[in-house]
């Protein structure tokens, strides 16, 4: 990259009357003429340092919430039926459950976070392919009574046939649950969300099935967690090579996800995560293993969307991750056209 | 009114469909129109603010003072649909110090460059006229781009925003939940929710009047001529020949922005002439619309959500082989 624009570069006003740009800042700007020429220029201008995109004004106990509601509930579903199919039905039972308050919970966030309860039927007034909270909505819509079904049938005992039927549409639809909220997210102008957009869909269903193997560690009995300690390492191991290659991915603003808040939660995720698996292995000998272990899972999932919910607030409002991905973009463009042209100009001379 | 849903229209690239009213739906639409702002001539009087906010019978923002310039209203918003940006900035002395007004134009009093500690006020404010240098001001009104590809239409799950025949993206309140999809979705951080209430709102270009056969409040107020409305088509040409004039003028830095059909929003139904960087006036210099990698998205999402089956399985079947082995 070239000097040009350094995303790293910390952003400064161009208006000599800006809030937190230090004077030293005007001065190595690019304005002065002489020093123009001989440095690259390191900083970038914005508008007295506002943001250029807003940051959704969602509540991070509704959205985050949501978020990692949602992932439980869809990898629930999944670990459900697995459960059910190698006969631990009591494990399954237990995760049925999960997945239907989880599912329960998540909506009400999302209706919380509407303000007007009755507005929440205008969700389900078109079906919008390209907007992915009205896929989500619709698959929520068929989603939920599934989870419902399922759970109702495995508490009662009654209409299993029905009731198997639902566990496995339930799995089915479990996968989409879970991941779905990660296009949500980086369907936005939200630099650290659209920046991962190719990342953070792994990276949400590593965490949801962490959370639900948790909730199944913690809930079922000791000798039917086998499954549940295998997909805890597996969602755990997924996520952190996720998580890995988002940080790759986006660069400059990755720094969002290691500083402040997010920082805070992503490392306490982490640290979660890797005792809960860890934690887990004792899940067969003790009881208390299971629980401690299958909380610390929930919990580092839970930390996970939190910390990402963070990162893309941090990320949107500051102007610097909007202006640098762009300006590299757009050096990157005008590179290939210099080298088609070059090519094109070789071509001809021969 | 006529309500259609938003087609896709971010997710077939870039490709600068000319006619997005006829594209999403609308039968015979009159030609697409849009706003060319001309911040060269801008003096920042503010009367498209004002303007707006009386016809459109906007809140007050409440009465506070930014410490940003000239500025006080700081930035586009539910309640606030034309911004006039004012930047203060130190320039080499070698940067142009008059910009020509359009011919045929009234030239106004003030022009967007002074000279520092003149009678506009430079004295009140630390900008820092070093030797060599000195202090320029560039005035923008600025106001929602009414995208070709709106990323704030793609995402809104109510069907609330809505492209009307004129080409223009509409929110309709009745409809929207509040849902504040729109908000982070759009790239130039334009549309908003009111927090009384939550709904979102921005500009309409003025959809009552045009639907009447007038022209946008901000444009009548615009006592520069510096924002225009027309069909786009002929503003774009306008604008392209006021471009080079400036050029010819000997002012190198001005340059067209939102106006190229091939851009990363399929070009804005309302765009500027600006004299600088668009992130200067708090623009972002390369806005994408998210939706052109939601096929991709959605792709890694299937992805995602098979792996996480296949890992269930995985263990399951792992598990099952262990048993069967200690059987
Ligand atoms: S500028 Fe933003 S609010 Fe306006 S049409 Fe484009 S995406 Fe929508
Ligand atoms: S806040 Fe209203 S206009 Fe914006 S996406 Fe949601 S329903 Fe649509």
């Amino acid at each position: 990259m070239t000097g040009e624009t350094d995303p790293s570069a910390p952003v400064h006003d161009s208006g000599p009357t800006g809030r937190d740009a230090a004077p030293e800042a005007h001065r190595t700007g690019r304005r002065r003429r002489g020093e123009q020429l001989m440095v690259p220029r390191a900083t970038f201008d914005s508008y007295y340092g506002r943001p250029i995109i807003k940051a959704p004004a969602w509540e991070a106990r509704d959205i985050a919430g949501y978020f990692f509601l949602g992932g439980l509930a869809g990898a629930g579903s999944v670990l459900a039926a697995a459960h059910q199919a190698t006969g631990a039905p009591r494990t399954a039972t237990a995760l049925k459950i999960t997945s239907l308050g989880s599912v329960g919970l998540a909506t009400a966030a999302l209706i919380h976070d509407l303000g007007v309860p009755s507005r929440f039927t205008h969700m389900l007034r078109v079906i919008k392919p390209t907007s992915p909270m009205s896929v989500g909505s619709w698959l929520l819509a068929v989603y939920g009574p599934l989870a419902g079904a399922a759970a109702a049938s495995a508490l009662s005992g009654r209409a299993r046939r029905a009731g198997a039927a639902a566990t496995a549409a339930a799995a089915v639809l479990g996968p989409a649950v879970a991941t779905y909220t990660a296009v949500l997210a980086a369907d936005t102008a939200v630099p650290a969300w659209h920046g991962a957009h190719r990342e953070l869909p792994y990276v949400f269903a590593g965490s949801a099935l962490t959370a639900a193997s948790g909730a199944a560690l913690a809930l079922g009995p000791r000798r039917e967690t086998g499954a549940a300690r295998l997909t805890a390492l597996l969602g755990a191991a997924g996520e952190a090579a996720a998580d890995h290659a988002m940080r790759q991915r986006l660069g400059t603003v990755a720094s969002t996800l290691r500083e402040g808040r997010a920082g805070r939660l992503l490392r306490t995720a982490r640290a979660l995560t890797a005792g809960g698996v860890a934690l887990g292995l004792w899940s067969g000998r003790s009881r208390a293993a299971g629980v401690l272990a299958g909380t610390a899972l929930l919990a580092g999932s839970a930390c996970t969307r939190f910390g990402v919910f963070a990162a893309g607030i941090a990320s949107a409002e500051d102007p610097a991750h909007t202006v640098g991905p762009q300006r590299a973009r757009m050096a990157e463009r005008a590179r290939m056209a210099e080298r088609a042209q070059a090519a094109e100009r070789a071509s001809e001379a021969d | 009114m006529t309500e259609t849903h938003g087609g896709p229209s971010g997710e077939r690239g870039t490709a600068g469909r000319p006619d997005p009213a006829a594209d999403t739906g609308h039968p015979e639409p009159p030609p697409r129109v849009g706003f060319f702002t001309d911040t060269s001539v801008c003096i920042g009087c503010k009367a498209c603010e004002v303007a707006c906010k009386e016809w459109n019978a906007l809140p007050a923002d409440g009465f506070s003072l930014s410490a940003m310039s000239y500025d006080n209203t700081e930035g586009l918003g539910a309640s606030t649909w034309r911004h006039v940006a004012f930047v203060e900035q130190t320039v080499p002395d070698t940067a142009p110090t008059a910009v020509p007004s359009p011919e045929g134009r009234t030239e106004l009093g003030l022009s967007p460059v002074e000279r520092a500690g003149g009678s506009a006020g430079g004295e009140q404010t630390e900008a820092e006229e070093t030797p060599g240098s000195k202090i320029r001001w560039l005035m923008s009104s600025d106001v929602c781009k009414h995208c070709t590809h709106a990323a704030c239409l793609d995402v809104c799950p109510t069907g609330a925003l809505f492209r009307t025949e004129f080409g223009t993206v509409v929110v309709q309140d009745d409809i929207c939940n509040g849902c504040g999809y729109c908000v982070p979705a759009c790239p130039y951080g334009v549309i908003e929710q009111r927090p009384d209430d939550g709904r979102a709102f921005k500009c309409t270009m003025c959809y009552d009047r045009l639907g009447a056969g007038m022209e946008p409040a901000c444009a009548k107020a615009c006592p520069t001529e510096s924002i225009q409305f027309g069909p786009l088509d002929e503003l774009r040409e306008r604008a392209a020949l006021r471009v080079d004039a400036l050029h010819e003028a000997g002012v190198p830095d001005a340059r067209l922005y939102g106006h190229d059909p091939d851009d990363g929003v399929g070009g804005d139904g309302a765009f500027f002439l600006l004299l600088d960087e668009p992130e200067v006036y708090g623009l972002p210099p390369d806005p994408q619309v998210p939706t052109r990698d939601l096929g991709r998205m959605w792709r890694h999402a299937a992805g995602a959500g098979l792996a996480l089956a296949g890992a269930v399985a995985a263990a399951t079947a792992t598990l099952a082989a262990a048993r069967k082995g200690r059987a």
